[in-house]
């Protein structure tokens, strides 16, 4: 074994790590609120992620072509598009929920869960078709932008790329922002109190639907944001794309403890890193035996072992006896 | 129609009527889709027409054992998505006992499918030298039925694998669970060509050996030329048929079994049902294995059918495909099963590809609609390749509109039908 290597990597795998966790944080955060006010998982919101990222691509696709990305500061795009991504998505979860969720609420619990899973899977379709018709092409590139692909080197080994910080700073802004949002202000004080107990909020004067309806638009707009995130990081984006970071964002929200914010970042960040090393060292540990590919089995496996030993996650302090 | 059908002279005319003039159809429009698609409807209108046992039993016999085959022989291909209903059949009712029987949902249910096909795949295909010195492999034909037992073991034991973990998980949950299993599976049929080839990884594994035709001397006895080419979709059928055949026999057995109505009892309220005696570790056990021993039974067999797989056959869409099945069909109803199967498969095989050559030939003879030629119709468009959206279409309407399905089953369904109903 190689150590010198195993340690030179270290820093890079870190980083990495980090970037992957903020993402898988950003998107577990939907996952997460609207388990722990409707006690359901948003299958769909895998989906909701994905048509962020493809309201980014086209609006950056557009820009291309009418020649203003070199024009405007990629900054100021980024702002946009990220702007735009996060209306989108949110939009769509909302109205997702009014369409496919509302109708079946107070059903047993696997009805909306199966509704869930139809909606995703016609949703990928969808985009598919969309994408289709319009481009002629469903898997799509975001367009390189100079500036965000300059990389600095931080030490000889270690190079850190514009984007990567960009990635890292607006999720950080945005966990800020959420958590500012749920905790200080009215409105997140009406967010958890329908968490706690419809009725009772429902009687103190909270417009319950209304709430619900809200923890869909900001949970939809922190997907849509990780989704124009994860373009910007990974550029290579298709309708199914959003399945397998959906899950492990969904892995995050269980490791953290559901229906748990802070838990969500956690967690996001606890799996970001871990999958991270496990990609980067399980090929050096067992000489070549097991690679990479599988790290999605190791993500499953901590989803697995969380649910049977500690199924309230790190954080989760609220247990509840849930079918 | 309705009335019709209730009084068995009529109901009995008009089903063998329909059978006759569509067959006709079909042997007379051997390449439109709609023919056989009237011919199948008619298949249905003979399930509900009210008859006697004895007229209505060997009247399905006939369809399905003379007719069948008759139409399969006319046009290939109707053999060959009727085999695929049968497996798509066998696999939802399979589904149906973990899901609508005993109310776990599984959604990574295509992961038994696997196991049963890499069984005999690995074993029945040169594959297996890469591991076990020898050279015993390809394994001699007849084989094949000790594998279909054994693939039923082999998948019964996956089963239970999955099952021990997940005992004490319910609902969403558990759902989550198992959807990660299946994908575990089929990660681990991807990638493990090292560092030991077992499943030759996404290259997948080819040839596999078909099933023995041990009735070759019989047919030369009576003067047949055995055309491997006309008798093994012939032969595949069959064998389809009769793994069908005892699906449905043993979930009929099933369902009024002591097992059956614990499993009814925990779907209802796993608490009372504990309270009353029912032992819920084994009988969830129970009812994954016994859910996937089917889906082993027929993943061997569509091994021995394709001659080839690779991991692509067994992703997560699968499993909602059957899942899809089994909602829209009715969840713990059979003859449910066996329709929503029917209609999915055709809806995928038939109206998608369909649609898709239809849409072909329109953009190559160029025609033109309001002045807009369909030559431009982008190329990537094909509605063939649109299953997901038809399963998430099926699963949104059916949990909207009618969660019970069309068949429901005999025994309502009490936790669908109350509305607000216990939150456990």
């Amino acid at each position: 074994m190689d150590f010198e290597l195993l340690i030179g990597i270290f820093p890079q795998v870190l980083l990495d790590g980090l970037i992957l966790g903020f993402m898988y944080a950003l998107i577990a955060l939907g996952y997460t609120m609207v388990y722990g006010v409707l006690e359901f998982i948003n299958f769909a919101h895998s989906e909701i992620f994905v048509v962020g990222a493809f309201v980014g691509v086209e609006i950056l696709l557009t820009f291309k072509a009418l020649g203003w990305l070199d024009l405007v500061s990629p900054f100021l795009v980024l702002l946009l598009v990220l702007l735009v991504g996060m209306l989108a998505s949110g939009l769509l979860a909302v109205s997702v929920e009014r369409i496919a969720y509302r109708p079946l609420r107070g059903a047993p619990r696997l009805i909306p869960l199966i509704s869930a899973i139809g909606v995703s899977f016609f949703l990928q379709d969808a985009v598919r078709l969309f994408e289709s018709i319009w481009r002629n092409s469903f898997n799509l590139v975001y367009p390189t932008m100079e500036t965000l692909n300059l990389r600095f080197n931080l030490t000889e080994t270690i190079d850190v790329s514009v984007k990567s910080l960009v990635v890292i700073v607006a999720s950080l802004l945005m966990l800020w922002a959420l958590h500012a949002l749920v905790n200080r202000t009215k409105i997140g004080k009406a967010i958890r109190a329908v968490a706690e107990d419809q009725a009772t909020a429902s009687l103190m004067g909270i417009n319950v639907n209304r709430m619900i309806s809200l923890t869909f638009l900001i949970g939809g707009a922190m997907g849509g944001a990780a989704g124009v995130l994860f373009g910007v990081q990974y550029s290579l984006i298709n309708p199914y794309t959003g399945f397998i970071p959906g899950l492990k964002a969904f892995t995050a929200a269980v490791l953290g403890g559901i229906g748990n914010i802070p838990g969500a970042m956690l967690g996001g960040l606890v799996l970001g890193l871990l999958e991270a090393f496990a990609a980067s060292y399980l090929s050096l540990l067992t000489g070549g035996a097991f690679g990479a590919e599988y790290k999605d089995i190791f993500a499953f496996s901590i989803l697995i072992l969380i649910l049977i030993f500690r199924p309230k996650g790190l954080l989760g302090e609220v247990v509840r006896e849930r079918a | 129609m309705r009335r019709l059908l209730s009084q068995p002279i009529p109901a009995f005319i008009l089903s063998v009527g329909l059978l006759g003039v569509t067959a006709y159809a079909v042997s007379h429009f051997p390449r439109s889709i709609v023919a056989f698609m009237l011919f199948q409807a008619s298949i249905l209108v003979l399930y509900f027409a009210r008859m006697p046992a004895w007229v209505k039993g060997p009247l399905a016999a006939v369809t399905l054992i003379v007719l069948m085959p008759v139409v399969g022989s006319i046009n290939g291909y109707y053999l060959e998505i009727a085999i695929q209903v049968g497996i798509f059949v066998a696999l939802a009712l399979g589904l149906n006992i973990v899901v609508g029987l005993a109310g776990l949902l599984d959604l990574g249910y295509v992961a038994f499918f696997a196991v049963g096909a890499y069984t005999w795949a690995v074993f029945g295909s040169p594959q297996a030298n890469q591991f076990l010195a020898g050279g015993l492999f390809p394994l001699p034909q007849w084989w094949f039925f000790v594998f279909l037992l054994l693939g039923v073991g082999m998948a019964a034991g996956a089963g239970i694998l999955l099952g021990l973990p997940v005992l004490r998980l319910h609902g969403d949950y558990l759902a989550i669970v198992t959807l990660g299993f299946g994908e575990v599976i089929r990660v681990l049929a991807n990638n493990l060509d090292k560092p030991i080839n077992f499943t030759n990884g996404p290259k997948g594994i080819t040839p596999i050996s078909r099933p023995p035709i041990f009735f070759d001397p019989a047919l030369r006895a009576v003067g047949i030329e055995p055309d491997p080419n006309v008798i093994y979709p012939l032969y595949l059928y069959f064998l389809v048929l009769a793994i069908v055949g005892v699906t449905i026999l043993v979930n009929r057995r099933m369902e009024d079994s002591h097992l059956g109505r614990a499993w009814e009892a925990i779907r209802e309220d796993q608490t009372a049902a504990q309270a009353m005696g029912v032992p819920l570790v084994r009988s969830k056990l129970l009812a994954f294995a016994c859910g996937a021993s089917f889906a082993g039974a027929v993943g061997v067999l569509f091994s021995a059918k394709q001659v080839f797989i690779n991991p692509e056959s067994f992703t997560f869409m699968e499993s909602i495909g059957v899942l899809a099945m089994v909602i829209l069909g009715g969840m713990g109803s059979i003859p449910g099963a066996v329709l929503g199967a029917t209609v999915v498969t055709v809806l995928n095989l038939q109206v998608l590809k369909g649609l898709s050559l239809w849409l072909n030939e329109l953009r190559n003879a160029g025609t033109t609609i309001f002045g807009w030629s369909l030559a431009n119709l982008p190329t990537q468009l094909e509605p063939a390749k649109y299953e997901r959206m038809v399963f998430g279409l099926i699963l949104v309407l059916m949990m909207i509109f009618r969660p019970q399905g069309i068949l429901p089953a005999r025994r309502r369904h009490r936790e669908l039908a109350d509305g607000p109903g216990e939150k456990r």
